[in-house]
């Protein structure tokens, strides 16, 4: 497994799941208050899985590692209330299912792209289509936009961000409040 | 756990998203340099959790590239007053609703619009879309079409086909060849598909080209005016050539092969994809004379004549091929 490898697979395969997978950790944990953090689990453990060889079915592989670290989880704090993995099982369903949307993936993934760049705050948006679709340098999009390049430097960088999250789960805390 | 020390982690998965986008946005920056690659790479191998957080932002960010292809073209792409929100609503709707049709014809058997043009050996034929769009088919080449006011799609089977494809950003144009699939909302191009071979020449717009679509999805290349992408087995190789040289391999839309400096060997191996007299070349020596001229593409007689006369060849008739020797 060349680190390529296994990085071109993680962003092809895996990442494109974060919508389902986080609302599969929100339906079967209590605390809402750290799904990022068992999100950044689940992740850390489906890349140790996959170092040493690709998963067939990653789908597969990334839900059972989910629902695996929420059951270790639960007994490591046996404190929490049986009924948040009570609907473990109903996830059965989905791992079982075959890898079928890989296509569908694909070829979603131009509209998926779009939407994303939608949803994104007008200030980050502008600045991340100028630099990356016009291919405009910082200096260039500073004049257009009548801001200091430090100004479209942390734009940029808070775009690609938001970028991420809106393309991998559908939604960012970096805009929440923005209009 | 106590809420504290949950707020704390989440506050440390948003941070260390916030670093990855932090190190993207520096490689961004012209003057990244050998010694910045280094810090970066150490971050990285300092943690999986620093490598996966970088993924993520690198990986949205990199396919974002290929929105390209639903720009305007390259003189346009620098307007004065910038409109990026009109482009993007305008455009996010009915590709969402292009995508969904794609997915729904995915599951229909039938396919009503889908038609079949082809052309035998020798021939050479022009067909409308009736989206405004043209397919100028070559020789001895097969494909399928299927345009309909909710989608656009044609597929190379094998061949040679020149498309100039009317402009239509709510419906992109889709081509495959076998795994590799390209992607275009208006342009003109070629593709050429032959013996597990495929070129595809770009004269004048942008494409996006997909790579063996069907297993991976995540590798493509944006295409402008003047490149060509050759297949190396199952790999797409970007070449850069002159426009002039792409206008001469397209002289067989006016029934011409045009040779630039090519090779006896390849001069006979165009000849026979439109011809049923095969030409043959016999030695060595002779298969690397260089050529220079234009011949209509069924006129094999007068080019073995010009070789003839040019390089003092001899040509002998056997059934139904030409061999030239010296």
């Amino acid at each position: 497994m060349t680190p390529h490898a296994l990085k071109d697979w993680f962003q092809r395969e895996v990442l494109p799941l974060e919508a389902i997978l986080v609302t599969y950790l929100r339906q079967n944990w209590r605390d809402q208050s750290n799904i990022e953090d068992l999100l950044h689990d689940v992740y850390l453990q489906v890349y140790r899985g996959a170092r040493e060889r690709l998963p067939e079915n990653p789908r597969a592989f990334v839900f059972t590692t989910a629902r695996n670290l929420l059951i270790s989880r639960v007994r490591r704090h046996n404190i929490v209330p049986i009924e948040t993995v009570a609907d473990l099982d109903a996830l059965g369903v989905a791992i079982d299912t075959p890898d079928q949307e890989r296509s569908t993936i694909a070829r979603d993934e131009l509209r998926r792209l779009q939407t994303a760049m939608d949803r994104l705050p007008p200030k980050y948006r502008d600045v991340v289509v100028m630099r990356r679709l016009d291919d405009l340098s910082r200096a260039e999009i500073a004049v257009r936009l009548g801001l200091s390049e430090e100004t479209v430097t942390t734009y940029l960088r808070r775009g690609m961000c938001a970028l991420a999250d809106m393309l991998y789960a559908g939604q960012s805390s970096l805009t929440k409040g923005e209009p | 756990m106590s809420g504290a020390s949950d707020e704390l982690l989440t506050a440390g998965a948003q941070a260390l998203r916030e670093r990855a986008g932090d190190w993207l946005e520096r490689k961004d920056r012209p003057d990244w340099t050998a010694q910045d690659q280094a810090e970066l790479d150490a971050w990285l191998e300092e943690d999986p959790a620093h490598l996966i957080a970088y993924w993520r932002v690198e990986g949205a960010w990199e396919r974002s590239l290929r929105l390209r292809v639903m720009r305007p073209s390259v003189s346009a792409a620098r307007p004065s007053r910038f409109k990026s929100e009109n482009w993007l609503k305008r455009i996010a709707v009915p590709f969402a609703a292009v995508a969904a049709a794609g997915v729904l014809a995915a599951f229909l058997l039938a396919k009503p619009n889908e038609r079949l043009i082809s052309t035998g050996i020798g021939e050479h034929k022009i067909v409308s879309l009736g989206d405004g769009s043209r397919v100028e088919l070559n020789t001895d080449t097969v494909l399928k079409v299927d345009v309909s006011p909710e989608r656009r799609l044609a597929s190379i089977q094998k061949g040679e086909a020149y498309f100039q494809i009317a402009h239509d950003p709510e419906h992109p144009f889709v081509v495959s060849a076998g795994d590799h699939r390209i992607t275009v909302l208006g342009t003109k191009f070629t593709v050429h598909r032959e013996a597990g071979k495929l070129e595809v020449a770009l004269l004048e717009g942008r494409i996006w080209l997909d790579e063996n679509a069907n297993e991976h999805g995540g590798h493509g290349m944006l295409l402008t005016p003047g490149d060509k992408v050759v297949s190396q087995g199952a790999k797409l190789v970007k070449l850069e050539e002159r426009p002039d040289t792409l206008q001469n391999e397209l002289g067989w839309r006016s029934g011409m092969l045009i040779f630039k400096f090519t090779t006896l060997a390849d001069a006979a191996a165009q000849f026979n994809r439109y011809n049923r007299q095969k030409l043959v070349v016999a030695d060595a020596a002779a298969a690397k004379l260089k050529i220079i001229g234009s011949f209509p593409t069924n006129d094999v007689n007068m080019f073995v004549r010009a070789s003839k006369q040019l390089f003092g060849l001899h040509a002998e008739h056997r059934g139904n091929q030409i061999v030239l020797s010296r």
